[in-house]
This record gives structure tokens, sequence and C-alpha cells, in this order.
């Protein structure tokens, strides 16, 4: 089985025109379009189940706490946790990466220690660890990334001495790059440091064993896999959230409060201050049951048949004219492809090419794409970013194909 | 609808092909200012050299950026090279009022009226924008608004400096 055919059907934002053109929406690596199951499932908790949850009686919020709680275990199917209690929702990834810093990171980082990220990162990977190193005085290191896009492993024990994290994204919101996770354990862990791993562009599009990964932390975001924005998840093994000092304060985190103190509840309540996301949640269960509908082995499947066809289809047609980022082979990659665009010695800026797409209907985002170090060392300031997820096709490659001709009409030189 | 016409016009082509005072100042004498556009990575360098009398000698423009803020750099420097610092002002709040766009009228059929661009804007007080006035279209497009006034700010903040060397 792969994926269907008509599968756009679902999605309806995808069935509208803009500037009378059919909407091709090529920026799923930004945020992912949301299939009717997902919008229904949160307009049918909000008709039937809404209550606050983890404070009634009654039947209904019994029935509220129910989906949230069912949400939270199909993340954890989803990514084949040990434990349910493992998941812990946040707001989104950033949220999740800053959970990590304000608690962990506050608890165990201090001068002459070190935190091990990427040239590849995404801010939300990178400003945590700026903002509590200001504080905490421990020394943040970056694994380079080499010319053709990967990541520079040659010096890694010598980066790898004192520290206590490594916080590397799984694959490459710029480049498309998927970076070697149980080599990266297997080092991190061999010099006493811990693993946390940014899966925002990984687990959308691949099928996830947190388990197999050998991560200690695993950060994703739900917007960006058929789900609603407003919710992301933070995994790491029960150990070690219990003993992790709690984040945010407030309601429903506490087991009491008192004039002189208050103490936590257990995990994964004990980081989830306040009244929770649930409708979100449940929108985030309707998305995982629509990708294990599909089956994440064609989700993945139909990523590579689709980013080998655009790297075909570009390379072919425009030769030196294009440069796109990143491994060159599909299965190495994922589907977000970054490019150039124009004459070698004349680039199209990117902003332009955005525009000139927008006209005929393509969505795609240009610009730093949050990961202002990486296009330092690529020495771009900023490209162009097509990104493909389970609703697009063959037909969407070749409009975006077609409607770059447009912008060497105009800015031919 | 706005249509690419509207943005690209033939000016703006020419200015980004061909910038005017495009590289760098020695500083001192001259002043250095950088601007960056957080939403794409634009950035922008202004070089002012302003003598005694608060007159700008010379502008250089450095940094890389979109077609709009490449053109609306170059046009500017055009325009205020060997103006006075108040006339340079001037210019600049003459160029952000032309930029500016009425709250609650986007979305509507893109036409001058419905934007809220009135023909006379573009002559506040004795400024005449010349060139410049083929940037209006980037009105219609919102988003590229911040890639047209980028110099502008920072050469405002370039015209701070400058003023309180002296
Ligand atoms: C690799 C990566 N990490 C983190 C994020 C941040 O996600 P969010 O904005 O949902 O927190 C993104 C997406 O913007 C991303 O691509």
């Amino acid at each position: 089985m792969s994926i269907p055919a008509d599968i756009k059907r679902d999605f309806p934002v995808l069935q509208q025109q803009v500037h009378d053109k059919p909407l091709i929406y090529l920026d799923s690596g930004n945020t992912s379009q949301k299939p009717q199951a997902v919008i229904d499932a949160m307009n049918e908790y909000y008709e039937t189940t809404n209550a606050n949850v983890h404070r009634g009686s009654y039947d209904l919020a019994v029935r509220a706490t129910e989906a949230l709680e069912g949400a939270r275990a199909k993340v954890a199917r989803f990514i084949n946790a040990p434990a349910t209690n493992e998941v812990v929702f946040t707001k989104n990834a950033t949220e999740a990466f800053n959970l990590i810093a304000r608690s962990w990171g506050a608890a165990n980082l201090g001068p002459g220690d070190a935190v091990v990220i990427s040239e590849m990162e995404h801010h939300a990977n990178i400003v945590p660890w700026h903002m509590l190193s200001a504080e905490k005085g421990f020394e943040l290191r970056w694994i380079p990334v080499t010319p053709d896009g990967h990541l520079d492993l040659r010096d890694l024990d010598t980066l790898l001495e004192g520290a206590k994290l490594v916080s590397v994204t799984a694959m490459s919101n710029v480049l498309g790059t998927l970076n070697d996770i149980p080599r990266l354990a297997e080092a991190a862990h061999g010099a006493g440091a811990l693993l946390a791993v940014d899966g925002s562009q990984y687990v959308p599009h691949v099928p996830t064993d947190v388990q197999a990964m050998g991560a200690d932390f695993l950060i994703f975001t739900g917007h960006k896999m058929l789900g609603p924005m407003g919710i992301g998840v933070l995994w790491a093994c029960a150990d070690l959230l219990e003993a992790m000092p709690p984040f945010l304060g407030g309601g429903e985190m506490i087991l009491n409060v008192t004039k002189e103190g208050f103490t936590t509840t257990e995990i994964p309540w004990k980081f989830e201050a306040g009244t929770p996301m649930v409708a979100e949640a449940v929108g985030l269960g309707a998305a995982i049951d629509y990708l294990n509908n599909l089956g994440m082995d064609n989700v993945r499947a139909h990523e590579i048949e689709l980013t080998d066809y655009a790297l075909r289809t570009l390379n072919e047609r425009y030769g030196d004219k294009i440069v796109i980022h990143g491994p060159q082979v599909a299965s190495e990659r994922g589907g977000v492809l970054s490019f150039v665009y124009g004459e070698p010695d004349m680039r199209v800026h990117p902003h332009d090419i955005a525009q000139v797409l927008d006209q005929a209907g393509v969505c795609v985002r240009a610009g730093h794409h949050c990961a202002k170090p990486l296009l330092q060392t690529m020495n771009v300031p900023a490209t162009s970013r097509a990104s493909v997820y389970v609703y697009n096709d063959e037909s969407d490659i070749d409009a975006l194909a077609e409607a770059l001709e447009a912008s060497s009409d105009i800015f031919a030189f | 609808m706005p249509g690419l016409d509207d943005l690209y016009r033939e000016v703006i082509l020419d200015h980004y092909r061909s910038p005017r005072n495009q590289g760098e100042l020695e500083t001192p004498p001259a002043v250095r200012t950088e601007g960056f556009n957080p939403l794409c990575g634009d950035e922008v360098i202004v070089f002012v050299d302003v003598d005694d009398n608060n007159v700008i000698t010379d502008i250089a423009i450095g940094g890389q950026g979109c077609s709009i803020s490449q053109a609306s750099a170059s046009m500017m420097s055009a325009a205020i090279k060997g103006a006075s610092i108040g006339e340079a002002r001037q210019f600049i709040s003459a160029f952000k009022g032309l930029m500016s766009i009425h709250e609650g009228e986007l979305g509507g059929d893109g036409s001058e009226a419905e934007m809220g661009i009135d023909a006379d804007v573009a002559d506040v007080g004795d400024i005449r924008l010349g060139d410049l006035e083929a940037l209006k279209g980037v009105v219609k497009f919102p988003v590229r608004i911040k890639c047209a006034t980028l110099s502008w700010n920072t050469l405002a903040q370039a015209l701070d400096e400058a003023a309180s060397d002296t």
C-alpha cells in the first residue's frame, strides 16, 4: 500500500485558489496542513467533551481527562516510548528546549561544563543554551558542518571532553540532512553526556523508535505532523524526568502547597503547570491516527520518491542555474529542499523568488529558516526552501519548476 | 489584484542591477550603521560622511538583500547625497509616509484608493521623491514594506550618530 492518489481531498485548505491559481503548498517544513479528521476531532472535543482536566469529579471532566491522557498514550506508542508518563506536553518544540535548559540545565550545568550542539541547529536549540550559558558560565561548543551538508564528526572526541549534554537535530530543517543519531548517542554516553534529539523535522516523516535512537531527550512539535499549533512534546525516560526540578510553577504541577512552600506532583504532570491544551492534544492524537493509517513506512517512502523526483526535475531543467543544498541522494535526506536559483554570477534573491512563486500559487519559504549560524557557515544570507509532505505529489514539483521560470524572466540580466 | 508589475517596476530593477554608491567609507570620519531584517536575514550597512555644516558629503551602502531592499537603498543614497541632515530626515519621513498603509484597508481590491495611498503623499513639504515613487507599489505587498524601509531606518540611526558626534 502507498499514499492514496486522492489524499489532497482530506485537506480542506488545499482546495482553494490563490491569485486565481490552485494553491500549491510546499512549506510543510514550516508547518503542515491539517486533514479534516484532525479538525473534526478538535471540534468534536469542544462540542461533546470540554471540561477542565484532572479536577472535576463529574462524568464530563472524567471524559476530558481521558481525552488528554489518551492522546498522551498515542504519542508514547508512536515513538515507542517505554512508558506513557514519559511524554510531557509543551506548547511547541521551542518550549520543550527551554524546559530542558531551565530544568535539567540549570540544575546540572556550571563553569567547566560544556553543552555540544551543531552548526545545523534551529534557533530553538541554540538560544536557550546561549541564555543559560550567560547565567551559568558553561561552554557552548559546535559540531561543524561539512560543505556537502553533513555533520563533521572527526573531532567529536575532543568536542565531547567535559560535555554534559549533546543536543542535535535528527533532520536539518534547511539541508534535509539525516544525522546518525545512534552513533551520536554512543559517543555522548561514552563521554558521560546525555543526548537530546530535535525530532521536529524527523518524527513527522520517519518511523521513530526512541529506544533504538538511544536518545535521552526527544523533542518534537505537533503542527509539523498534521496536528494543530500549540502542542509540542518532550520525551525523556522516567528516571531522568523524576530527577529534574519543575519548569513552570502553578496549578496542576503540585502535590501540596502551604505558606512555606510546595511539593510537586508526579511526572509528567510535574512539568505541565496550568490548564493544558486538551483540544490540541486530541488533535495531535487524531493526526497520529491519520499518519498510522497511512503507515509511517509509506510516509517515508513517499517522501524519498518525491524528493528524488524534485532533485531530478529541478537539476535537469535548470542545470547550473540551480543549486540544491544538502545531500544529493534522496534516501539520505528529508524532503526539505533549500536552493539558490538564477545565473551563477547573479542569483535571484530568495525573497524575490518566493514573491514570484506566490503569484503562481506556489508557497515556499524564503529566509534564514531560524538557522542563522548554519547560513553563516554556508556563506549565504538566505535560501528559498520548498518542503514536501504526504499530500504533495509530482504535480506540485512540476508547478514549482514551471513557476521558477517566471523569476528568470523578471530578473534576467 | 496587485500583480508583479506593480512591485518590480523598471526603475527598481535598474537600481537593483546597477546599485548606486555601493561600497564602504573609511570610519572614522564616516559613521557606519548596520540594519537587519529578521524576517529574511537581509542586512544593510550604511556609511555616511557628514561635514561640519551637517551636510552629507558622501554615502555608501553595503550588505545583501532582495531586489526591493537593494533598490530602495540605492535610490536613497542617490537622493540624499549632498543633502543636509535636516533635509535627509525630511526625506526619511516622506518615504516612510509613502510606505505607510492604513490599517484595516488591507485585503481590499488593492487599488491605490483602496490602499489609502494618497497621490500627494509623495510630496511631503518640499521633498520630491522622484524615482523613489516607483516603490509605491510595495505597499500592496505588505510583507515587503520592511524590505523597502530597512535602509531608511538604518540611515536614520546613522544620522543620529553623526549628529551626536558633532
Ligand atoms: C528542526 C526544528 N527545530 C525546532 C523547531 C521549532 O518548532 P516550534 O516553532 O514549533 O517550536 C523547528 C520549526 O520551526 C524546526 O524545524
